[in-house]
C-alpha cells in the first residue's frame, strides 16, 4: 500500500477521472499555474492543459455560475473554492441553482458538479478564514455533503464525487492536507453515506468527522487506559447520513457524544442528537451531548482559539462525566 | 425597415406577428386565470415586450441555447414550447412543462434548449455564461442568447458573468430588455448609465442599443450579434428598449408610474405596430382576423388543457430532489 499526503490522495482521484472522462474540468483561483492555493492540483495543467485547468479571476459568484450552466449541458465540472469561507461569495448559485436545478425542471437537467476545496478551522486565520461549513450545506436538500479525515477516503469519496450526477460539496480540512495515510493501490471508490468505524468500543458512541478526529481519536486512546472503552464513529459523509451505523454504534454502547468542529446552534451535531433520541432513545443510559466550537467568531489570540475549539481535554472530561 | 417591401418580408413578419399575438393572449389569459386564483405564486407577465423576445428568438438556430428570467412566458412562447403544458405549469399540473414542479418563474425545456426561466435577479447571468463556456469547451458552434432586466444590470453577478464572457470571448449574447422600471425603481434611480449597452466598454466587448418595438428589427439586430458569437468573436451586450404594460406582476397596480406614460407607450404597442405594417403592405385583414380566432381557440384549448389536468400525484413530492447516478 502507497502512504499518500491528503492532498497526493486528492490530486490523483482527480487526475485518474480526468484521464478518463474528457467532459471534467478543473476551474478556480490558482488552480492552474500556480497549481492551487494548497498545491491540490499539483502538476495537472501540464497534464491537461489549460484548456481543463482553468485559472479564473476573484470571482467566486461568477465561476460558480458558469460551471453550474455548463453542468446543464452536461459537462462535469470540478469547482476549487480556495476555501471555503469564500464559497459564501457563491452561496446563491449553489443552493439556488446547483441544488435546485433538477428538482426546478422536473429532471430535465441534472448538475453533476464538484464543489470542493479547503474547509475548517485552526492556524489561527482568525473570524473570516476559520470556519466549518458543513452544517450550512448540509441544510439544503438537492447537495451532497461529504468531509473526508483521512488520504484513503479522500481519494475514494472524490472519485465519487465526480462520478455523481449531483452536486457535492467536498470539504475538504485545510490542517489535513500535509496528513499521511495508507492508500490502497489500484483503483477503488468509497459509496457516499457509510460511516467508519474508526475505533471499536463499548461504552460510548463518539460521533464525529473531519478534523474533529484529531482530537477524538487520542481522546479514546487515553480514555482506553482508564479502562474506558470508547467507540469512534467517523461519519465522512454528512449528507447522505449513515443513520444505520449511529444508531447500531449507539444501541451496543448506550451512550453517545457529537464532536464537531463548527458551531453549537443549528449545528449538524443536533440532527444527529435528534436522531438518536427519536429512534435510539430507550437504549440510552444518558443525554446525548455535543462537543462544539465556542460560540464565537474565531479569535486570533492563540490561546483564545485552541479554547474555543473541541480538545482531547473537553473529550476526556465529557466522557468521563458521562460514563460515571 | 417599418413596412415589409416584398411578399416573402410580409410572410416573414405575418409568422412573427402571430407569435407575438399568441403571446399576448396567452398573457391575457394568464392574467384572467391569475385572478381567478387557478394560478398562485408569482406571475410577470410579458405584455408589450413581445417584439424583443419574438425578435431576438428568432435570430437564433435550433442549436442555440436561451437563458430566461421569472418574466420567461414570452421567451419560451417564441422558442415554440407548447402553450398548454405551460398553461399547465401555471395551474401547476402534472401535464406541465416541469410537471408543476416549476410555475411561473420557472419554465425549462431540455428539447428545445430552453435553459429555464430563473428567480434570482441577476442570477442566470452566469449561467448562461457556463453554458456558452461549453460550447466554447466542446466547439459545438452553438449560441447562447440570455436576457435580463436593467435591474439586473446593477448585481454582482451580472459584472461577474460579463468579465468572464470577455476574458474567454464566449459565444454569448446579452440582451438587456429594459423595460425602465425594476419592480417599482425607475431607472435613473437605479442606474449609473442611461444606456446600459455602455457599460461593454468596460468589458471590452461589443455592444448595441435599439428600441425594441418593431420585430424584424430586433431579429437583424441580434442576428449580428449572434454571428459575431459564433464566429468565435465573443460576447456582445445590447439594450433593448421596451415597456412593460401591466405591472412589475399581478400583485403590482403599477402607481409608481403615470397614466400618460403608459399611454405614452402604448402608441408604440409593438403588436399593433406590425399589424399596420402588415396591413400597408397589403396583407389581407381577413387573413388577420383568421389569425385572431385560431389564436383564441388554441389558447382556449390550452386552459382547458391545463383546467383538467390532473395534479401532480403526492407520490412526486420526493422526485428529482437528487438525480439517479447510472
Ligand atoms: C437577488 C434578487 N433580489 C431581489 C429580487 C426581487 N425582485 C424580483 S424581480 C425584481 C426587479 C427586477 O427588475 P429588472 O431586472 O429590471 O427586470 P424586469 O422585472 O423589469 O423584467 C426584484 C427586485 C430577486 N428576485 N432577486
Amino acid at each position: 500500500m502507497a502512504v499518500l499526503t491528503y492532498r497526493e490522495a486528492l490530486n490523483r482521484a482527480m487526475t485518474e477521472e480526468m484521464e478518463k472522462d474528457p467532459n471534467i474540468f478543473l476551474m478556480g483561483e490558482e488552480v492552474g499555474h500556480y497549481e492551487g492555493a494548497y498545491k491540490v492540483s499539483q502538476g495537472m495543467l501540464a497534464k491537461f492543459g489549460e484548456k481543463r485547468v482553468i485559472d479564473t479571476p476573484i470571482s467566486e459568484n461568477g465561476f460558480a455560475g458558469v460551471g453550474i450552466g455548463a453542468a446543464m449541458v452536461g459537462l462535469r465540472p470540478i469547482i476549487e473554492f480556495m476555501t471555503w469561507n469564500f464559497s459564501l461569495v457563491a452561496i446563491d448559485q449553489i443552493i439556488n441553482s446547483a441544488a435546485k436545478m433538477n428538482y426546478m425542471s422536473a429532471g430535465q437537467f441534472p448538475i453533476p458538479i464538484v464543489f470542493r476545496g479547503a474547509g475548517g478551522a485552526g492556524g489561527r486565520l482568525a473570524a473570516q478564514h476559520s470556519q466549518s461549513f458543513e452544517s450550512w450545506y448540509a441544510h439544503i436538500p438537492g447537495l451532497k455533503v461529504l468531509a473526508p479525515y483521512t488520504p484513503a477516503d479522500a481519494y475514494g469519496l472524490l472519485k465519487t464525487s465526480i462520478r455523481d450526477n449531483n452536486p457535492t460539496i467536498f470539504i475538504e480540512s485545510e490542517v489535513l492536507y500535509g496528513s499521511k495515510g495508507e492508500v490502497p493501490e489500484g483503483e477503488f471508490s468509497i459509496p457516499m453515506g457509510k460511516a467508519d468505524i474508526k475505533r471499536e468500543g463499548t461504552q460510548l458512541t463518539i460521533v464525529s468527522w473531519s478534523r474533529a478526529l484529531m482530537y477524538v481519536l487520542p481522546a479514546a486512546e487515553k480514555l482506553a487506559k482508564e479502562g474506558i472503552s470508547v467507540e469512534v464513529l467517523d461519519l465522512r459523509s454528512i449528507r447522505p447520513l449513515d443513520e444505520e451505523a449511529i444508531l447500531a454504534s449507539v444501541r451496543k454502547t448506550n451512550r453517545a457524544l457529537i464532536v464537531e468542529e463548527g458551531w453549537n446552534v443549528a449545528g449538524f451535531g443536533a440532527q444527529v442528537a435528534y436522531l438518536i433520541q427519536k429512534d435510539a432513545f430507550d437504549y440510552l443510559d444518558c443525554p446525548v451531548e455535543r462537543i462544539t466550537q465556542e460560540d464565537v467568531p474565531m479569535p486570533y489570540a492563540a490561546n483564545l482559539e485552541r479554547s474555543s475549539l473541541p480538545s482531547e481535554e473537553k473529550i476526556i472530561n465529557k466522557v468521563r462525566s458521562m460514563i460515571k | 425597415m417599418s413596412q415589409p417591401k416584398t411578399k416573402k418580408e410580409t410572410q416573414d413578419l405575418f409568422e412573427l406577428y402571430r407569435q407575438m399575438l399568441l403571446i399576448r393572449r396567452f398573457e391575457e389569459a394568464s392574467a384572467k386565470a391569475y385572478s381567478m386564483g387557478k394560478i398562485g405564486g408569482f406571475c410577470h407577465l410579458y405584455i408589450g415586450q413581445e417584439a424583443v423576445g419574438v425578435g431576438a428568438i428568432s435570430a437564433l438556430e435550433e442549436k442555440d441555447y436561451i437563458v430566461s428570467t421569472y418574466r420567461d412566458h414570452g421567451h419560451a412562447l417564441a422558442r415554440g414550447l407548447e402553450p398548454k403544458s405551460l398553461m399547465a405549469e401555471l395551474f401547476g399540473k402534472k401535464t406541465g412543462i416541469v410537471s408543476g414542479n416549476g410555475g411561473s418563474m420557472h419554465f425549462f425545456d431540455k428539447k428545445k434548449n430552453f435553459m429555464g426561466g430563473h428567480g434570482i435577479v441577476g442570477g442566470h447571468i452566469s449561467l448562461a455564461a457556463g453554458i456558452a463556456y461549453a460550447s466554447k469547451y466542446r466547439e459545438d458552434q452553438a449560441v447562447t442568447l440570455c436576457f435580463f432586466g436593467e435591474g439586473a444590470a446593477n448585481i454582482g453577478s451580472f459584472h461577474e458573468g460579463m468579465n468572464l464572457a470577455a476574458i474567454w470571448k464566449l459565444p454569448l449574447v446579452m440582451i438587456c430588455e429594459n423595460n425602465h422600471y425594476a419592480m417599482g425603481t425607475p431607472e435613473y434611480r437605479a442606474l449609473s448609465v442611461k444606456d446600459v449597452s455602455v457599460r461593454a466598454a468596460a468589458y471590452d466587448i461589443a455592444r448595441d442599443h435599439i428600441e425594441g418595438d418593431e420585430v424584424r428589427k430586433v431579429r437583424d439586430h441580434v442576428k449580428v450579434a449572434v454571428e459575431r458569437a459564433r464566429r468565435g468573436e465573443g460576447p456582445t451586450l445590447m439594450e433593448i428598449s421596451t415597456y412593460r404594460f401591466r405591472g412589475h406582476s399581478m400583485s403590482d397596480p403599477a402607481k409608481y408610474r403615470t397614466k400618460e406614460e403608459l399611454e405614452k407607450y402604448k402608441q408604440g404597442d409593438p403588436l399593433i405596430k406590425a399589424e399596420k405594417d402588415l396591413i400597408g403592405s397589403g396583407w389581407a385583414t381577413e387573413d388577420l382576423s383568421k389569425l385572431d380566432e385560431t389564436i383564441a381557440k388554441q389558447i382556449e384549448e390550452a386552459v382547458d388543457f391545463a383546467e383538467k389536468s390532473e395534479e401532480p400525484p403526492l407520490g412526486w413530492l420526493y422526485k428529482h430532489v437528487y438525480a439517479e447516478n447510472v
